[in-house]
This record gives structure tokens, C-alpha cells and sequence, in this order.
């Protein structure tokens, strides 16, 4: 009798979890722990406070998954509303930190909006397509572009490229797959091409002293220039690529070994243990540590773009879709920046870098792919 | 047809946008793929070495310096391993408690430890050179920054009394002067290395191969013996008080081999506590300073005109009415003579009988004699500073200048150029180079000057000028035959003679077999006395007594000379010698004790 309740409640608890997903976020998350010992080798507390936001984030991900994605479409403008004000509050009354305006101080607590807006973007434009699936326009692709626009730009103001980039980059995947003309997409995938191609070839007269890019910041004009060459100023910006390209390229084929990282353990790594855990892993695992996070990668956004396309309503496809593509931008911004193919922007690694908030965040979106997964019989067709 | 109406806008999820997603993803992680196959598979060497230089390094291994010892193993010179405490200011994150103990066990105020430690950069020196017992309880402490690393120390033993010879090391533990700089490379010896594993603050973490070990530096057993070392520094010092003299320099040579047994300046200083030195008393007078040595040179014109026939023994040579007028120049005897022997004139130490024998000599034959005696060049004994001394080419001298020179005017040498040259007169004839170093295999065959014959008729004539009638008698030593002479020079001071003196004694012993040579100069004495034979020939007797007896000489004089018969209390005149003496009998009792008497003044000429 009462080993049926247990198993009832066990299975209403974990019931809502989707078996192959979870257990590719097991593994890396497993993966992720072993090279957060090795980083946090000298700070144990830091260790303690992982498996602290370990347990919250995975937390927030069983409760987000039984939550069914109709619920999630009633929370989707009021959350984007919120966050929206918080960025207006960040940008008039924020706490200013390390040169930018990122916090709100709450008065009981300090939060950082754009964290949020990475998922309530997603879901306020999922929902805006879901609302006007049965036509369609122009004007609603124009109205998705504000909705997208203005808290990108609000955190870009503050200015936190990193996140702004990805919140962007929700947004956009969420209008491309809602079915942005390619006529619209290819002059802007052709702008960005031609410009990247004319940084790296033009890229000693842009960086010069004195040339000033409109619209972007001079420390971002310094990270992008510092990429085209370390070399120039190996012990201010350039130190961070140089030595975790070091790092990376030190590992060789199957790395140091476990807490043999010399780079990491004799700390000349930056930020090791949070944006640049990657040099940590790719040092002491090597070429094969590499290839099997991409592989574990590559399984989680697969299984997420597979639950998109096999879900039953528009706000659903579109959310689960934007949030597998969102983890691969993560990873893929994070990667191509520790070794040394992409500027350093602040992005850390999925699942891996220590962090509480961005664990927290990224869990939060697990559960959702869940909950699209487990409820998709039940949605209205 | 408007964009607003186009089909493309109103279809929902199309197919090909996820495949193209997913053309894109396979892509990005295809690029980063490469990325990491470029670092880790192509190019990972070059990445290993970089980060291999990143935090590895070499670190030297200090060899410990070599030790100067004496000639029988007593040190001189010795390292002995301190540390050091430094400290990353940066890293340095100290409680107030924290300083004051440090401070305390290092004898710092607290005051200059916390700027040192408040410093920019990575590296400040806190102490140097403590007791590696207090550098333990320094380190004990474990605070965060603070390191130590060991160095040496160099201490020197016989402290004042070898200064000048030994020299002193300097803060990279290279020598500086003396003996320390002159054998620096034997010394110093190699320094190893250890290759060691750092972290990004210096730290080291861990040694990765086997160090390469330190050659250490060669000991260097020298020629001295610190006895005799003491006993000249003591007998120095007393002379140098006694007479209110300026500056002072002995050295003691072995006539066997040319060791140098004993080298003492004064003024001196104490190299273990260098931190108020003049220059002064850094120098190494017997090496660097040179002097017009006035009659202690007349020996060497004698046996030059011995050594071509041009007199004898005997000879007799017209020294009245005590001075001689060459060109518009005169010669003068601090009081005439009348005829002496060419032995008497040594004896007597006459200028003009000096000037007319050199009259027979030739400039050219007399600049070879000088430089075959070592004069005009350095000794090349590797001390800073040698000085070579002044001995003009023969084609420009005057024949004033050839007579002045004969008795040691219009040259200059070094004190240690003098006793080398006068080691011709204690070996018969021949010279040996001056050494610092022990010498233990065969002796060194000597380059001959003169003939034996020639030497020991000087070394005679070197005796009368210890024995009654002599102007040395205070050279004697009881119970050896002593040989010796004096002289007594104006200094030249801005080209012109000043009256300040420069009081000098060479000699040797015992005269049957000369064992040592000591040769001792006087700068400016002022005690009443200037005179080499007053002030200069006591210290002689008192440091060639000494080192007989130490060496255990077999005395050869069968009772002591009777000093108060030669202490100038016989006020005759001199007299001509009724007959001079037979080559058969030069012993000093053999010559007329009336012979001496004692200048009432200073003389315009020196003696």
C-alpha cells in the first residue's frame, strides 16, 4: 500500500522527465563536475556552492517541467513585461560594476534582468507567433522585431554584449523558424559575412588608435582587435586568448590527465573555473575531452530540436526550437572564444562553467523541453 | 505584389529551416571541431613548449666560493651560507600583529617594514644575509609572501690584519680586491641550475629533473703564513704610531722560492665591516703606490759595476769634499767621507761615491740592469692597481740623471718591486718571481742578473751597513748575521722635494744561507726621527727576529752584535781606512767601528 504511494509520488515527480534528454544532461553535467573539481582545486568552497546550485537549478527544472506549456503561454507576457521594466529600472537606477550597469538591487536581493530575458524573450515571441499563427504578416514580424529589439538593446546599453548576443539570438531563431522570409535573412547573413571578412582583412587599419566604430563600444572594439591579433598586447586583453589558447593547444591529443593541467593548476588561466573552463577540460582531456563534450552537445540540442519538431503546437515548436538553438549558441560562442576563433565576450559554457544563475537559467530551459515533451498529447491541436 | 501579401510570410514551419538549422549547427561545431584539432593534433607542440615556458624555469645553483687559506691550511677567507628574506609586496597581506612580530625577529622598525612591504612590484628584499637559524623562524611563521633564498657570506678571519692581501668580495659574490679579485675565476667556481615548475606569482611548486649540481669554486692555499702576517701587521702598526706616520707597508718574501710570506699596509680597514671606507685605506700600498727609494737602490749600481770589472771590492773611490757638481747640478753627502771602499760607500751609503761609480757605468747598461731587476714594469700579481714604476728610456738620460739614479733619485718603484729586486742579493745573484701561492714542487729555477761572486760581495757589503759603522745597526737581530739597507727619501710633490720623508729598510737573513727577506717602507714619519736606518731598520729587526725564531732559522752569528758599539756613540771622525779589508775577512767585526757617525741633521740629500 504504501510502497504504491512512494511510487506514485516518484512517478509524479519524475515521471515529467524525458529519459534520453535527462540522461544527456546527466552526462554532461556529470562531465562538467569532474572539470569543476579540477578548476576549484583551490578555492573547496566554490566547490560546496556548485553542488548547491546543482541541486537548485535541477530543482527548478523538475518544477518547470511539470508545469504544461499552456501555463507557460499565460506566463509569457506578463514575465517579458517584467523583465522589461527591471531592464528599464537596471538602466536608470542599476548598480554599476567593473565599468557596467547590470544589476538591481532589489533592497533584499541583487538580481541581473537580462539573465531572465534569455528565456522570457523566447517565450513572449513563441507565444506572440502561437497567438497569430493563422495569418501571418509582415506587420507581425515587425512587431516580433520590437519585441526582440528592445531589451536586446537595453542590455547591450548596459553594456553586456554577451547577453545581448544571446538574447538576440533566441529571439531570432524564434522568428526564423516562425517563417521569416529568407529574402530577409540572406542580406543580413550576407551583411554580417562581408563584415567579418573585411575585420579580418582590414583589421590593422580598424584597430588602429583613434578609428572609432560606430555603435560599439571601445573595450568591444578591443576585444574583437586583440582576437585578430594576441600578439599586440599579450598582458592586458590578449592575455586572456593567449594563454587558453596555450592551454587548449597544450592538452595535445589526450591531454594532461585529471588535476595535471599545468596552465590551469598553476593559474594562468583566467577565469577558469567559470568562462574559461573549456581551456581546463581541453588541457587535462585533451583532443578527446573536446570531441566528447561537442558529441554531448550536439546529443542535448539534437533531442531538443526532435522534441520541437515533434510537438504539437506552434508556441511549443517554436519555444523548444529556439531553446535547443540556444544552447548551441552558448556553446558554440563560449567554445570559439576560449580557443581563440571569437572575440571574448562573456558567455560561459553550457553546463559546465560554474555559476549559479546561468545553471539556473539553462536547467529552467531543460525543463521546458520537458514539459513540451511530456505534455504534447494533451495540447489542443 | 506587396511584401506584406508574399506567400513566404504566411507559411508556418517549414522543413528546410530545420534542416538548415541544422546544416548551421553541424557546421559550428564542425569549425570548432577543426579549431581544436588545429591546436591539439597539428600544432600542439608548439603549444605544449609555449606553455611549457610559461612556467618553467631554470634556476641557478649558487656554487660556494672557494676558501683562502694560508700556507698551512689556516683560513684567510671562508663563505659561510646565510639567507635572505624577500617578499611579493603584492602577496603580502599582513595583520598589524603580524608585522610587528616580523619586524621584531628581523631587529627592523615597523615603521620601514611596512614601506618596504607597501612597495610596488614583485620582488622586495626585507633582510639580507641573516643566520639560516633565524631565517627558519622567520619562515616559521608561514606568512603569506614572504620567502627566503640562501646566499653566502663571506668572512674573513684574520680581519684587519690580511685586508689588503685577501681583499673582499662584493654583493654578487665576486672578488673586489686582493687576492679575492686577483684568483676570482678559481674561486667563483660554476654555478648549477634546477629546473623547476612555477605558478603564475613565482611560487615554486615542484623540481621536474634533476639539478644540475654547482662546481664549486677552487680553494686557493696562498704563500702567506698568518703568523708571520700577524707579526708584521703588529710591528707595522707599532712603527707607525711610534713615528706619527702617515702610512706604512712590510712584506716578507721567501728567498728560497719567492713566496710572498707576509704583505701588511697600513692604514688598513676591516673587510668583515666595509661600511666607512676611504680610499685611504683600501690601498695596497706595497702594490700601488710607488716611491723614489732613494740608497736602497745604490746596491744594485754597485753590483752592475762589480759585474763588468769596472771596480772591485776594495776599490777606492774619493767621496771628499762630500758633494759633486755635475753640469749645474750638485751631489752631496749628508757629511763627507773623504775615500771610502766601494764596500764603505754601501756601508756608509755615500751619494757622491755612488754617482762616481755610476759615472763608469753606461745609461744603457744600467736602464738593462734596472729592468732585468724588475723595475719599470708591474709585477703582474694580479692585485687592481699595480704600479710598474717610473724608469725613463736610457737614450733620454742626463748624466745628471744617471748619477741621481744610482742612489734611487729620478725613479720610482713599488715596495714590492724593491724586496722582489733584492732578492738577487739573498740567492746569488739570480731572481725568482713573486707568488701568492703556495709553491710545493721543485723550486723555481732563477733568471741570473749577476754572478754569484757578485752577489755575495754586495751581500757583504749589505752586512757592513747592518754592523758597526753601518746606518742600520738597529736591523740587527741577536743571534743571526743580518744584511741589509736603508733609505731615507724626499718625497716629491708637485715636482718639487718636500720636506716629508719616505723611510724604507731592505733586508735579509741569515746572510750564511738567506731563508727571509723583509722589506718595510715608512710614509711621512714625523716623530722626530726620519732617517730608514732609525725608522724603517727597527721594524725589520723586530719582524725578521720574529719569523726566525718561528721558523726555527739555526742561528749563524755565534753571540749577539753588540748594538750599543755601533748605536753612534763613538764620535771619531771618519777616517780613511787604514787598510781596507780583505775579501777573506767581511764579517761585520772586521770593519772599523769608528767608521759611523751619526748626521747631526736632516740632510738636503738623502742618505
Amino acid at each position: 500500500m504504501q510502497a504504491t504511494a512512494i511510487k506514485q509520488v516518484l512517478r509524479s515527480t519524475f515521471g515529467v522527465l524525458d529519459p534520453p534528454l535527462m540522461a544527456i544532461a546527466l552526462a554532461l553535467l556529470a562531465y562538467a563536475l569532474v572539470v569543476v573539481i579540477s578548476a576549484t582545486a583551490d578555492f573547496p568552497s566554490r566547490l560546496n556552492q556548485h553542488f548547491a546550485n546543482l541541486a537548485v537549478a535541477l530543482g527548478a527544472m523538475l518544477v518547470v517541467a511539470r508545469v504544461p506549456p499552456q501555463r507557460l503561454m499565460t506566463l509569457a507576457l506578463p514575465a517579458y513585461l517584467v523583465g522589461l521594466a527591471l531592464l528599464v529600472g537596471v538602466a536608470v537606477a542599476g548598480d554599476v560594476s567593473k565599468g557596467a550597469r547590470r544589476w538591481l538591487n532589489l533592497g533584499f536581493m541583487r538580481i541581473q534582468p537580462s539573465e531572465m530575458m534569455k528565456i522570457a524573450v523566447p517565450l513572449m515571441l513563441a507565444w506572440y507567433f502561437h497567438k497569430h499563427e493563422a495569418v501571418l504578416r509582415a506587420r507581425d514580424f515587425l512587431v516580433a522585431g520590437l519585441i526582440l529589439l528592445l531589451p536586446v538593446a537595453l542590455i547591450a546599453k548596459q553594456p553586456d554584449l554577451g547577453t545581448a548576443i544571446l538574447v538576440l539570438a533566441a529571439g531570432v531563431f524564434v522568428i526564423f523558424f516562425a517563417g521569416l522570409s529568407y529574402k530577409l535573412i540572406m542580406p543580413v547573413l550576407l551583411a554580417a559575412a562581408l563584415g567579418v571578412g573585411a575585420l579580418v582583412y582590414y583589421g590593422d587599419h580598424l584597430c588602429a588608435d583613434g578609428v572609432a566604430w560606430p555603435g560599439i563600444k571601445e573595450y568591444q572594439k578591443h576585444r574583437v582587435c586583440t582576437l585578430l591579433d594576441p600578439s599586440t598586447d599579450p598582458l592586458g586583453k590578449g592575455f586572456h586568448i593567449i594563454q587558453s589558447t596555450i592551454a587548449v593547444g597544450s592538452g595535445g591529443i589526450m591531454g594532461k590527465g585529471w588535476m595535471k593541467g599545468t596552465q590551469t593548476h598553476l593559474e594562468f588561466i583566467p577565469e577558469r573555473h567559470t568562462d574559461f573552463i573549456f581551456a581546463v577540460m581541453a588541457e587535462e582531456f585533451g583532443l578527446a575531452g573536446a570531441i566528447l563534450l561537442v558529441l554531448l552537445y550536439l546529443a542535448l540540442i539534437a533531442r531538443g530540436l526532435m522534441i520541437a519538431a515533434q510537438a504539437t503546437m506552434q508556441f511549443s515548436r517554436l519555444l523548444a526550437g529556439s531553446i535547443s538553438m540556444i544552447y548551441f549558441t552558448y556553446a558554440f560562442v563560449n567554445l570559439g572564444m576560449v580557443s581563440g576563433i571569437l572575440p571574448v565576450v562573456g558567455v560561459p559554457l553550457p553546463f559546465v562553467s560554474y555559476g549559479g544563475t546561468a545553471l539556473v537559467t539553462l536547467c529552467i530551459g531543460l525543463g521546458i523541453l520537458m514539459s513540451i515533451r511530456k505534455h504534447r498529447r494533451l495540447a489542443p491541436d | 505584389m506587396k511584401f506584406a501579401d508574399s506567400p513566404l510570410l504566411s507559411q508556418t514551419v517549414p522543413a528546410w529551416r530545420a534542416r538548415f538549422m541544422l546544416g548551421a549547427l553541424m557546421l559550428g561545431f564542425a569549425a570548432l571541431i577543426t579549431r581544436a584539432v588545429y591546436l591539439q593534433g597539428v600544432n600542439n607542440e608548439y603549444y605544449q613548449e609555449k606553455g611549457a615556458s610559461r612556467y618553467a624555469r631554470t634556476l641557478p645553483l649558487a656554487a660556494t666560493r672557494g676558501r683562502i687559506s694560508d700556507r698551512y691550511g689556516d683560513m684567510l677567507a671562508v663563505s659561510t651560507p646565510v639567507r635572505s628574506i624577500w617578499a611579493i609586496p603584492d602577496d603580502t597581506k599582513l595583520q598589524p600583529a603580524q608585522v610587528r612580530e616580523l619586524a621584531r625577529l628581523l631587529d627592523l622598525e615597523v615603521r620601514d617594514l611596512d614601506r618596504k612591504l607597501a612597495t610596488d612590484g614583485d620582488f622586495v628584499f626585507i633582510k639580507r644575509q641573516i643566520s639560516p637559524e633565524l631565517a627558519g623562524r622567520v619562515m616559521a611563521l608561514n606568512l603569506p609572501g614572504i620567502h627566503d633564498q640562501p646566499e653566502f657570506r663571506r668572512y674573513y678571519p684574520s680581519g684587519e690584519v690580511a685586508a689588503h692581501l685577501i681583499g673582499f668580495t662584493g654583493a654578487e659574490d665576486h672578488g673586489q680586491e686582493g687576492m679575492e679579485l686577483a684568483f676570482d675565476a678559481r674561486l667563483t667556481g660554476e654555478a648549477g641550475s634546477r629546473r623547476v615548475i612555477k605558478d603564475r606569482r613565482g611560487a615554486i611548486i615542484e623540481d621536474v629533473e634533476g639539478a644540475r649540481q654547482p662546481r664549486e669554486g677552487q680553494d686557493i692555499r696562498l704563500s702567506v703564513d698568518a703568523k708571520l702576517q700577524y707579526q708584521a701587521y703588529a710591528a707595522l702598526q707599532d712603527a707607525i704610531s711610534a713615528n706619527h706616520a702617515k702610512a706604512g707597508t712590510v712584506a716578507v718574501l721567501d728567498a728560497k722560492s719567492g713566496e710572498i710570506l707576509a704583505l701588511v699596509n697600513a692604514p688598513t680597514y676591516n673587510p668583515n665591516n666595509r661600511e666607512k671606507l676611504s680610499g685611504a685605506q683600501l690601498r695596497n700600498r706595497a702594490f700601488t703606490d710607488s716611491f723614489e727609494p732613494g740608497s736602497t737602490l745604490k746596491p744594485f749600481t754597485i753590483a752592475l759595476a762589480l759585474e763588468q770589472g769596472k771596480v772591485r771590492f776594495d776599490t777606492p773611490i774619493q767621496t771628499a769634499p762630500g758633494h759633486l757638481t755635475i753640469g749645474n747640478a750638485t751631489i752631496s753627502d749628508a757629511h763627507p767621507h773623504g775615500v771610502l771602499s766601494v764596500a764603505e760607500v754601501i756601508q756608509k751609503s755615500s751619494n757622491v761615491g755612488a754617482a762616481k761609480i755610476a759615472g763608469q757605468l753606461t745609461p744603457h747598461d744600467m736602464w738593462n740592469n734596472f729592468d732585468a731587476l724588475g723595475f719599470g714594469a708591474p709585477l703582474k700579481l694580479g692585485f687592481p692597481g699595480e704600479v710598474g714604476g717610473r724608469l725613463r728610456p736610457w737614450k733620454f738620460w742626463k748624466p745628471i740623471e744617471q748619477a741621481t739614479m744610482s742612489y734611487g733619485h729620478g725613479i720610482s718603484v713599488s715596495l714590492m718591486q724593491l724586496a722582489h729586486a733584492y732578492l738577487v742579493f739573498a740567492r746569488d745573484g739570480d731572481l725568482v718571481p713573486p707568488t701568492l701561492v703556495r709553491q710545493d714542487g721543485e723550486p723555481v729555477a732563477g733568471t741570473r742578473v749577476y754572478s754569484p761572486q757578485t752577489a755575495r760581495e754586495v751581500r757583504a757589503m749589505l752586512e757592513m751597513a747592518v754592523g758597526p759603522g753601518g746606518t742600520a745597526p738597529k736591523a740587527q737581530v741577536p743571534g743571526y748575521r743580518v744584511a741589509g739597507k736603508t733609505g731615507t727619501a724626499h718625497k716629491l710633490e708637485g715636482g718639487v722635494y718636500a720636506h716629508k720623508y719616505v723611510s724604507s729598510f731592505v733586508g735579509f737573513a741569515p746572510v750564511s744561507d738567506p731563508r727571509l727577506l723583509v722589506a718595510v717602507m715608512i710614509d711621512e714619519p714625523s716623530g722626530g726621527m726620519h732617517y730608514g736606518g732609525d725608522v724603517a731598520a727597527p721594524v725589520f729587526s723586530r719582524i725578521m727576529g720574529a719569523a726566525l725564531r718561528s721558523l726555527g732559522v739555526p742561528p749563524d752569528a755565534p753571540e749577539p752584535p753588540v748594538l750599543k758599539m755601533a748605536a753612534g756613540t763613538a764620535p771619531a771622525k771618519p777616517a780613511k781606512p787604514a787598510a781596507p779589508p780583505a775579501r777573506a775577512a767581511l764579517a761585520p767585526k772586521a770593519m772599523p767601528v769608528a767608521a759611523l757617525r751619526v748626521p747631526r741633521r736632516p740632510a738636503r740629500e738623502p742618505m
